[in-house]
Order: C-alpha cells, then sequence, then structure tokens
C-alpha cells in the first residue's frame, strides 16, 4: 500500500521548507454517524515526528481538532539535497506509518 | 536448594536486564515522548495553559503573527500559519479558546527550526485563537478573532 504520507521538501538560502501531508479521518470523537446514529469513534494522530538523517528536528503533539488529512509545514536549516527525511506518526489506537524522503 | 534458587533469582534479573537494554536499543525507532494528555482534554483553555504550562507566566507579544482568514467558511478545514521572530524558538503551541478541547497541537521545535509553523485545524464556532511560543525558556502568546460560519465539530 501507498505510505500515508506525502512530502515536499524545497531548498532555498540554506533553509528546508517542508510540506507535508498525512492521510487520516482524524475523527473527533464527538459527532454521530449521519445514516446509523451511532458515535464515529475517536480516531486521530497523536504524535508525529520529524527527523533529518538521525536528528529529530520536529515533534508534534496533536489533539482532536486537527483537521482531516493534515497539512504540516515547516522551517528548517542544515540540510542539504539528498539528504534523508523521515516523518513517523501514530494514532490514537496505536495504528502508525513512516516515509523516508530524500530532501531535494 | 538455596543455590538453584540463587541461580533462578539471577538468570531471572539477567533476563529482565536484557530484556530492559533492547528495550531502550529498540527505542529510537518509535521514539514518541510521553503525551500531556490531561491537557488536551481539558475543556476550557485557561485549563488547558494551566496543565500545559504548569506555573508559567505568558506575556503577550506582537513578535508572533497568526496568518488565518478573518471570516471562515467550514470551521472542518481553517488553515493557520504561525510565525514568530522571537528568538531561539523551541515551541509553537495553537490553541482555540472555544472548541470543546481548546488545545490543538503543539510543536516542539529543535534549534535548527524556524520560528514557522503552518497547519489545518477544525474550528466548532467563531473564537479566538491562541499561538504560544518559548522562546529563551520563556512563554510568549498572540490571539487573534476567526468568524465560523459552519463549525467544523459537529
Amino acid at each position: 500500500m501507498a505510505s500515508s504520507i506525502k512530502i515536499r521538501t524545497s531548498i532555498r538560502d540554506g533553509l528546508t521548507t517542508v510540506r507535508s501531508i498525512i492521510r487520516h479521518p482524524m475523527h473527533h470523537g464527538y459527532v454521530n454517524d449521519p445514516e446509523t446514529g451511532n458515535a464515529i469513534p475517536a480516531h486521530y494522530i497523536e504524535k508525529v515526528t520529524v527527523h533529518h538523517g538521525d536528528k529529530l528536528v520536529l515533534q508534534c503533539d496533536w489533539g482532536r481538532a486537527v483537521s482531516a488529512n493534515p497539512y504540516l509545514s515547516f522551517i528548517f536549516s542544515g540540510a542539504k539535497a539528498g539528504d534523508a527525511l523521515r516523518i513517523n506518526w501514530i494514532d490514537n489506537k496505536g495504528e502508525s506509518d513512516l516515509i523516508e524522503a530524500v530532501i531535494q | 536448594m538455596i543455590s538453584t534458587r540463587r541461580f533462578f533469582l539471577k538468570t531471572l534479573m539477567a533476563g529482565s536486564a536484557l530484556l530492559a537494554g533492547l528495550g531502550s536499543f529498540l527505542k529510537p525507532l518509535v521514539a514518541f515522548a510521553e503525551r500531556n494528555s490531561a491537557a488536551f482534554s481539558a475543556k476550557t483553555e485557561a485549563g488547558a495553559i494551566a496543565k500545559f504550562f504548569p506555573d508559567q507566566n505568558i506575556t503577550p507579544s506582537d513578535a508572533i503573527t497568526i496568518s488565518v482568514h478573518d471570516l471562515v467558511e467550514n470551521g472542518a478545514v481553517v488553515p493557520v500559519e504561525i510565525n514568530t521572530s522571537l528568538p531561539e524558538t523551541s515551541s509553537i503551541t495553537i490553541l482555540v479558546e472555544k472548541n470543546p478541547n481548546p488545545l490543538i497541537a503543539n510543536f516542539d521545535l529543535s534549534p535548527e527550526c524556524s520560528g514557522f509553523i503552518a497547519t489545518r485545524i477544525k474550528m466548532a464556532k467563531p473564537s479566538d485563537i491562541v499561538a504560544v511560543v518559548r522562546s529563551q525558556g520563556k512563554l510568549f502568546s498572540a490571539r487573534k478573532f476567526v468568524e465560523v460560519i459552519e463549525g467544523g465539530c459537529g
């Protein structure tokens, strides 16, 4: 299966801009299914980490109110084209995914 | 009899030490730090801030910019950008005052990161968005009101 994470990177003036989208429903658990009337259980990403090589550059703690298919963008320095960038996420059900991308 | 019991205990200890060692060795693969669940489930902005930043002063600052539309039609997807010129930014936290759980997200930035985060959040109703930034160990905040036509929290 294709990874749930998409990454785009661009380097300019020594700063790397990372833009990523994770495919995830991000159910906050406060809403009912319109067809069955049953509550949709909470299902959302709690943690995201981003590593540049072995180095942790960004760690996110998310609550229920990050939008479905979360978008995350940030900027960091010290990377060059060809370096590895890894994004991991884990949700409240213990499901997780990761992607290894090459910075370009 | 005693010697076998000694032996059994020793093996047990060696085994658990080995397991612990193995555990710490495996950890970097899934290095997710402890989560502050109490703060994320707090129901008021003050409660979430008290739990997430216990006993710390937060100073309002002009050096934090919250880029978000003043008027949002769909509260389920509200693009937000936080920018700050404060030095040595080590974390950016986003809260929505009137959401059922005001604490939305916290971003721990390494020293390499610029003071910038962009994401998309849900808003239940018109509310202030609050950004809290930790710079040189001190906390600063900014807030911006956003009008929401259709809430995104059901």
